[in-house]
């Protein structure tokens, strides 16, 4: 009994350190904020450096937009009235195209942004 | 006995394809009838699937947008009007005309979205051929999960059979994002689970279902579980638009053509940039003319050793008439 009684607390103090953990990488993430409206993003570029890891924070003003880069691993909806997150570290260095792909309307084919990857 | 290549009775469907302004034209099997090996392979068909695939020749037009004004291009319907006169004055016209989506341009004003979607009935109509077959595009489908389509045109996924191919409409815009979905592909599958791998088929859709530009939005997500599906089948060939461009590309045994657009061409997809080709009002068809484009050739001998009637066509951009009544020539054999 005393052993499962120990093992138990130190399970709750690995579960409490690895939460203090990502509480602090949490708090050390940087975060974005992105928003869409029809039929832009804004801001139209993003500067990130490899390796770090961003916390995006996405937003609309109107309708539900797309959020798609292939290559980074995205591929989200961002929808009125809530807050969609992405969190991305980018591996490599470059200029990343990132697009509304959820049809917005007749300027949906010009909506994107660039992420910069440093 | 002649022993039948198998890979002949897979490529017997290769089509001598033309790309152009006006749209696409294809002949299908056309010496079939012609050679012995020909009718050795169109016997094995007929007891393989119940229908012996017999020529003919079809169109595909694409991205007709009705409804779009300038700029990058003032033309309006210009180019479309110009293909269906050039298509209903053929000697022979082709029995059958698919259309490969965005037929209209997207509207916020739910009036003119149906006026658009009439004009283009309107257009089309004036091309005297068999039977007209349409997809749409997400301009056409995608601000309202196709529901305007469906009333207009009916349903966005279907198949039917002509003279010995099955040919199947696969809508991947209506859900807004350039996918198919579970439904469609169960839907697929279960269409598919009565024929025969050696059944020739031909796929039209919208977007392209393999990743030919996933930054421009040139790609399909689900592509993939489509081409699982028609893994099992030895003749598949895939039409689509959405490019404005014509493309030629094979994937595993699965041949894959995009047609021109009939408004404004975009750049090839190695461009730094997803632009618009600049109008040019000198030649306001420019980009949108006359191309061949091989499927077969030098490099696949076995396809022509078939039947496929390889037309040699010359790039004139203005000549589209003249091009359509080469492709019907007999080629040399």
């Amino acid at each position: 009994m005393g052993t499962v009684r120990n093992l138990s607390r130190a399970v709750c103090a690995l579960a409490l350190a690895g939460a203090l953990s990502q509480s602090r990488a949490a708090a050390a993430e940087r975060v974005v904020e992105i928003t869409a409206k029809r039929f832009e993003f804004s801001p139209r570029e993003v500067t990130l450096k490899r390796g770090e890891t961003v916390r995006l924070q996405l937003h609309s003003e109107d309708v539900v937009h797309g959020f798609f880069q292939r290559k980074l691993g995205i591929d989200t909806e961002i929808e009125p009235g809530k807050t969609t997150e992405v969190v991305v570290t980018p591996a490599e260095a470059g200029r990343f195209l990132v697009i509304c792909h959820h049809f917005c309307g007749s300027g949906h084919g010009g909506m994107n942004l660039v992420f910069v990857v440093e | 006995m002649t022993k039948t290549n198998p890979l002949d009775r897979r490529s017997f469907l290769r089509l001598a394809g033309l790309s152009l302004g006006a749209g696409a034209l294809y002949r299908v099997g056309g010496a079939l009838a012609q050679t012995g090996e020909g009718k050795s392979v169109s016997r094995l068909l007929a007891a393989a699937n119940g229908e012996a695939p017999a020529p003919f020749a079809f169109a595909q037009l694409s991205d007709t947008h009705v409804g779009f004004q300038g700029p990058p291009d003032p033309m309006g319907t210009a180019a479309f009007e110009r293909a269906a006169a050039v298509l209903d004055g053929m000697a022979a016209r082709p029995e059958l005309i698919l259309f490969t989506g965005d037929l209209t341009h997207d509207s916020e004003d739910q009036d003119e979205r149906v006026r658009r979607m009439r004009r283009f009935k309107e257009i089309a109509g004036r091309i005297r051929v068999p039977v007209m077959k349409m997809i749409p595009g997400e301009h056409d489908a995608g601000i309202d999960g196709g529901a305007l389509y469906r009333e207009i045109f009916g349903e966005t996924t279907y198949s039917f059979d002509h003279r010995g191919v099955h040919f199947v409409a696969l809508d991947n815009v209506s859900r807004a994002r350039p996918e198919v979905g579970p439904e469609r592909i169960a839907w697929l599958k279960a269409d598919l689970a009565r024929f025969s791998p050696s059944t020739p088929l031909v796929v039209f859709t919208h977007r392209p279902l393999f990743d030919l530009k996933p930054e421009w939005e040139w790609f399909t997500s689900d592509g993939d579980k489509v081409m699982n599906v028609l893994a099992p089948f030895e003749n598949v060939t895939v039409l689509y638009g959405h490019i404005h461009r014509e493309d030629a590309h094979v994937e595993g045994r699965v041949r894959h053509y995009a047609a021109r657009s009939l408004v404004f061409a975009f750049p090839e997809p190695a461009a730094a940039q997803k632009k618009p080709l600049p109008f040019d009002a000198k030649r306001p068809f420019a980009n949108l003319g006359l191309r061949l484009v091989h499927a077969g050739g030098e490099k696949a001998p076995a396809a022509r050793s078939i039947g496929i009637e390889d037309v040699e066509l010359t790039m004139r951009e203005h000549s589209g008439t003249e091009g359509f009544q080469q492709l019907l020539r007999p080629s040399p054999t």
